[in-house]
């Protein structure tokens, strides 16, 4: 297990990572997901030990680094990290692969084994005598990573490993880190700007924002219970602001958002400013003044639709209730059966539960 | 317009026929120079590595007096070791003047700052991103030196290359230190400047054939090796982007 406490990093008068408490457990896979710029990179690198922090500390299965040349390689040994940018040596994708063993002082025929190895599990094997520089960026990248896992590393470290690639490779970078996850149990730090990608390969989930560690959870949490305006914002809600508590009647409480009433399950009390989270997808749009359906607790508003955007199979619809700006994610298809355009009426069903309520100070 | 002609049919004739005085010549021409590029890589490289390797105070000055001395004029280096070797000059008992030693020694510290300039550009043009790699997979400190060494190995040895290619062709060195001596001393250049001075051209002409043969085929040979290279290595020995 990793423990990391308060760890800061200054690099002149700017804070690029601001106190940052954090375990990471064995064998899980661990995203980082934020901006750029956010502070991800730094973090990974601080881990690795390229960096040193400003305050703070880290604490590697009970051992710290204790300042020593040869303590941090000793540790640094135990990990490896895989950059943004695909980089190789300029000699064979052999030798490539085989530099961290040879650093560990390996035998040639062992060393031979384990990159033939490597090489099968990244999908190069036959690549071994090529020249590397001459590979494109997916498979240099596969390079990177056979180069890491080589040396059976018990973290690895992947600083946004897809993002100078396409759709395609990154698919396959992606299924090699879950491969090699399973495979190996290995602990992996991965850190990505792409949400759905730290959403599709994580266990836990770590949002940077700024400098700042602001939310760690499983996917669910981060996605539908983000911690404030600026997590929701990244993960693809527009919270819904200048909201207040009216009432709270053992867990659902009634809110008063611009001229509407909307029903949410918090324990917020009343008289508190909020702002609501709604994920576009749990927004069920019906035509207008359709009946509410009964039951559970839900929220039916009516709005006009101000804006359409397609994304590939749906569209995002957005909706003014009032004053209150919403945005549903529909089917292509459903969109087009209730005729939606620029200016349509229409009605939007929200659960209470789908309501997420955030303080707004 | 006949001289020139007869000039570069009598000096074919003499390379054809291997004069033995014209092969005298190019060989000790050789002997001297490719020793100060040994000599030279020798010292530089290590030097080099060591200034890329290492923070200091004044590194970047250094740098810059390296870059100056790029192009000291060959007859200042000459002026300054001829005092130095001279008789009365303090390295005076190593009697060096008028040997082709005292001409290596010549040749090795004209082309030395050059050859430096370069491997310290060569090894900075392996980027930051290679050198964490390597650290990153748990490369001490002398491991990750070598193999950035290894990386800018092309262009090291292209520095190398263009080092030789500057000994081989300057006169100043050459003719100060050497003498010019017939038979001891003479090399390519030395005996071109006296040959046209005594209007023996077609000795002149084959002599200069040869000079520009092997210049050419220095070229050939740093092609070969450049095309080794990486783009940001190229570019930081000063080639195409």
């Amino acid at each position: 297990m990793i423990r990391i406490t308060d760890l800061s990093r200054r690099v002149g008068d700017r804070k690029i990572l601001d106190a940052v408490n954090l375990e990471i457990r064995d064998g899980e896979i661990f995203t980082l997901i934020g901006p750029s710029g956010s502070g991800k990179t730094t973090l990974l690198r601080l881990l690795d030990l390229l960096d040193l922090p400003s305050t703070g500390a880290i604490d590697f299965d009970g051992i710290t680094p204790d300042g020593s040349r040869a303590g941090e390689i000793r540790i640094r040994r135990t990990m490896a990290m895989v950059f943004q940018k695909p980089t190789v040596l300029n000699t064979t994708v052999k030798e490539n692969v085989a530099v961290g063993l040879t650093f560990r002082g390996g035998k040639r025929t062992d060393i031979d084994d384990q990159v033939r190895s490597v090489l099968d599990l990244v999908g190069l094997s036959g690549f071994a005598e090529r020249r590397a520089v001459t590979l494109s960026g997916g498979e240099m990248q596969r390079i990177a990573i056979a180069r890491a896992v080589i040396t059976k590393p018990k973290v690895l470290l992947l600083d946004e490993p897809t993002a100078n690639l396409d759709p395609e490779n990154a698919g396959i970078i992606e299924d090699l880190i879950l491969r090699i996850n399973k495979k190996f149990r290995t602990t992996i730090i991965l850190s990505t700007h792409d949400m759905i990608q730290g959403q599709r390969l994580a266990h836990r989930i770590g949002v940077i924002m700024d400098g700042r560690l602001v939310q760690t959870g499983d996917s669910a949490d981060i996605f539908f219970h983000p911690v404030n305006r600026a997590v929701a914002s990244f993960v693809g809600i527009e919270p819904i602001r200048g909201a207040t508590v009216d009432r709270n009647d053992g867990g659902l409480a009634t809110i008063t958002a611009g001229g509407l009433q909307i029903q949410a399950v918090t324990n917020k009390l009343p008289a508190t400013k909020v702002a609501l989270c709604i994920r576009p997808e749990d927004i069920t749009l019906n035509l207008p003044d359709a009946p509410c359906p009964s039951g559970s607790a839900r929220n039916c508003l009516n709005g006009t639709v101000t804006r359409l955007v397609p994304l590939g199979p749906s569209t995002r619809v957005y909706l003014d209730c009032n004053g209150i700006h919403v945005a549903a994610l529909v089917t292509r298809r459903s969109s087009e059966e209730l005729g939606i355009l620029k200016g349509s009426r229409l009605a939007a069903h929200i659960k209470a539960t789908a309501v997420h309520v955030i303080s707004d100070g | 317009m006949n001289e020139i002609i007869d000039g570069i049919s009598q000096a074919l004739y003499l390379i054809i026929t291997f004069n033995p005085d014209v092969f005298q010549i190019a060989a000790l021409s050789l002997y001297i120079s490719l020793s100060a590029t040994i000599l030279a890589a020798a010292i530089s490289i290590p030097l080099a590595g060591l200034i890329h390797f290492r923070e200091f105070r004044g590194k970047r000055p250094l740098i810059v007096i390296i870059q100056t001395l790029y192009s000291v004029p060959t007859v200042v280096v000459g002026l300054v070791i001829y005092l130095m070797i001279s008789r009365s000059g303090p390295f005076g008992f190593l009697g060096l003047l008028f040997t082709p030693e005292g001409m290596i020694l010549g040749q090795a510290i004209l082309i030395i700052p050059i050859m430096m300039g370069l491997v310290i550009a060569a090894l900075g043009g392996v980027g930051r991103d290679i050198r964490d790699m390597l650290v990153s997979l748990g490369a001490t400190e002398f491991q990750a030196i070598i193999e950035i060494v290894r990386e800018a190995r092309y262009a090291i040895l292209s520095a190398v290359i263009l080092g030789f290619g500057r000994a081989i062709s300057e006169v100043g060195v050459a003719m100060m230190i050497g003498g010019n001596i017939r038979g001891a001393t003479r090399v390519l250049t030395t005996s071109i400047a006296l040959e046209t001075g005594m209007g023996n051209f077609p000795f002149s002409i084959a002599l200069g054939f040869i000079l520009l043969g092997i210049a050419l085929i220095v070229v050939i040979i740093s092609h070969v090796i450049t095309s080794g290279l990486s783009r940001e290595q190229l570019q930081a020995i000063g080639g195409p982007p």
